[in-house]
């Protein structure tokens, strides 16, 4: 991969909340809290690309735009580069966001109508930059080339682009001021296929040559499987499983995981014809009312009478490997080979709990 | 690939004009504002005749008064044997000057109301609740009070003419912002939760440039709607205080008062009412095609065609 010096965390979550409250009656008072971020901890290493992978609703996005804090956070704490952003003061908040930047879903929704393509990538550099004019027109060249834009298109407007043009454009913005971690949120979704190999593939050109770090967050699991090292599996605000990718797809443990990534297709078709699919019952909970002890029990095949009381812990059950589970313990050794291997490079990662 | 190739970024106004220039009512609407404006500017520069004139020898008056059209008098003499050509200059000028001023306090008070309480949520309740309060006043008899209260006190500091002016366009606007507040606060509100806003926080833009780079740009065409919609009301309601004696006094004259003064030939001389209505109507109507023009001009998706 990147550099092969220890990899050291580049972002720290720890225990992060994020509770929008919910109003009610005549008097519009506090009467609850959708859950949409329950709690948690994560790492990603320097250089490395973190998958968040996960049904709809179950809280990836927040999880993104809470991490660089387009919302409040509600708890807990965010360290990127040994800076705490959920507390910092607006203004102290402002001179580090160069370091942190976004990639939107909606490469249509995220680009002003009404700016021109050189003003839309060049408007970090007026914020952050004392450029000149001149100079700053020949970074946003510098960053065209960067994605594959042609020079030409400085002078139009982003309804005049295609899907994955306008996604390029997204992608030339975030990189304007040399951010050190980008959050990728759902930057494929709205492209067709063929436009998304070319944006995944200009994604991890781009990390290979500017060493950038990604959360890569994504309810399409075969491209997580692409582009991520470590994939994190999300159930109703909180994480079910982090593990290295390859031990993950091989050997899901946790019980939600197994059941999402059966829903994988196989391109091979004799693999595909025997494919278990396991075919959750029920809908999910309404993150403004999670159900008592484990996230998971009320659709849970293996659920037992404990599940209903206590909530399971995310614990590292075999090195590098993380699993909110009471039925994957470290005892139980349930983990496949290959979850060893990747133990060394992510040892940092068990921190006690 | 040389950078010569590439041609320079072309200038923003340039190309809004080029777009103005291919809006054909916009351009009508551009020609005829420009000749009411020189009617009204230029126009007693050459027919100099004063507007407030009546002869004062009775029996000479009263021979001068109803006059059909002639070389002397084109569009004919009022009830008191003046000139309506002149008059019709004269009171131009005022009604225009009272219709512009008054729709720019307007819009802008409006604007800036709209965009606070749309933008900062702590804002949006007492900003709003002053809005439907100035919504549920009755706002003719609110104008009267404060022209009485304050025009001589005005007309004694600025002048009469200055004054009563000031006070109208002033009173006017204060009491015709709020339409076009909560238009803008209802687009402002939409276009917050859009992705680009999201995308400049990210970047840290702080909320004064965000308005001015973000929000503002998007809500021009309803802005520009209700300016170009405000400019005839504005001109309807100075006529309708004139009439009730409280605007300018009544011997001054504009477009609305002429109106009003005609209303009671309506059967003998239907031109008494037909030239200021007309001057009014064309007013708002050139207006309101320029709106629409800029609001083409201005918006990319509509100019790239």
């Amino acid at each position: 991969m990147l550099d092969a010096s220890p990899a050291r965390p580049l972002v720290q979550v720890r225990d992060l909340r994020k509770y929008f409250p919910i109003h009610s009656g005549l008097l519009r008072r506090h009467t609850g809290d959708v859950k949409a971020v329950d709690g948690i901890s994560f790492d990603i290493l320097q250089g490395e690309t973190l998958g968040l992978v996960g049904e709809s609703g179950c809280g990836k996005s927040t999880v993104g735009r809470t991490l660089l804090r387009l919302y409040e956070v509600t708890s807990g704490s965010v360290v990127i580069d040994g800076t705490d952003i959920a507390t910092l003061p607006p203004e102290a908040l402002r001179q580090i966001r160069p370091k942190m930047q976004m990639v939107f879903q909606d490469p249509q929704a995220s680009l002003n109508p009404r700016m021109t393509l050189a003003r839309i990538i060049g408007e970090p550099l007026d914020e952050h930059t004392t450029l000149s004019r001149a100079e700053k027109l020949d970074r946003v060249y510098e960053l065209m080339d960067q994605v594959g834009l042609n020079r030409v298109f400085a002078n139009r407007f982003p309804h005049e682009f295609s899907g994955g043009q306008r996604q390029r454009i997204g992608i030339a913005r975030a990189l304007a001021l040399n951010p050190r971690f980008i959050v990728c949120d759902e930057p494929i979704a709205a492209l067709d296929v063929s436009i998304q190999a070319q944006v995944v593939n200009l994604l991890e050109d781009l990390q290979d040559r500017l060493g950038l770090t990604y959360l890569f967050i994504s309810h399409d699991l075969s491209m997580v499987r692409h582009i991520a090292d470590r994939v994190a599996v999300m159930y109703l605000g909180q994480i079910a499983e982090l593990s290295p990718r390859d031990a993950l797809y091989a050997d899901p443990l946790h019980p939600y995981a197994k059941a999402l990534l059966s829903a994988v297709c196989e391109p091979d078709p004799t693999r595909e014809a025997s494919r278990q699919r396991i075919i959750l019952k029920g809908d999910v909970p309404s993150p403004a009312n999670p159900p008592k002890g484990c996230n998971f029990c009320t659709r849970c095949p293996q659920v037992q009478p404990v599940c209903r009381e206590v909530e399971p812990a995310l614990v590292e059950v075999t090195p590098g490997r993380h699993v909110a589970c009471h039925f994957v313990t470290p005892q139980s050794g349930t983990a496949g080979p290959t979850g060893g291997t990747e133990a060394k490079e992510h040892s940092q990662q068990g921190e006690p709990r | 690939m040389t950078d010569s190739a590439i041609p320079k970024p072309v200038s923003q106004s340039r190309a809004v004009w080029q777009q103005f220039r291919s809006h054909r009512g916009a351009m009508a609407g551009l020609v005829i504002l420009g000749l009411l404006l020189a009617f009204v500017l230029v126009g007693p520069l050459i027919w100099r005749v004063d507007p407030a004139y009546i002869n004062p020898d009775a029996a000479a008056m009263i021979k001068a008064r109803n006059k059909p059209p002639s070389w002397a008098s084109p569009l004919g003499t009022d009830q008191l044997g003046r000139d309506m050509l002149a008059r019709m200059m004269a009171g131009g000028k005022v009604s225009m000057a009272v219709g512009m001023v008054a729709m720019a306090i307007s819009i802008l008070l409006g604007t800036f109301v709209g965009v606070l309480a749309g933008y900062f949520r702590r804002l949006d309740g007492p900003l709003m609740r002053l809005t439907d309060l100035f919504l549920a006043l009755p706002l003719l008899p609110l104008l009267l009070v404060m022209v009485m209260l304050f025009r001589d006190t005005l007309a004694g500091i600025l002048g009469p003419e200055l004054g009563t002016f000031l006070l109208i366009v002033f009173a006017i606007g204060v009491t015709s912002w709020m339409q076009s507040a909560r238009i803008v606060r209802g687009e402002v509100l939409a276009l917050k939760e859009r992705e680009f806003v999201l995308a400049a926080r990210s970047i840290g833009t702080p909320p004064s440039r965000m308005i001015l780079r973000h929000i503002l740009p998007n809500v021009m065409s309803p802005i520009m709607v209700a300016a170009t919609l405000g400019i005839a009301s504005a001109i309807i309601t100075e006529s309708a205080l004139s009439f009730l004696g409280l605007g300018f006094p009544p011997d001054f004259p504009t477009w609305g008062r002429l109106l009003f003064d005609g209303v009671d030939y309506l059967t003998q001389y239907p031109e008494r009412v037909i030239w200021p209505g007309l001057a009014i109507s064309l007013t708002v109507l050139s207006v309101n095609y320029i709106g629409d023009g800029l609001r083409d001009a201005l918006d990319p998706r509509i100019r790239g065609r």
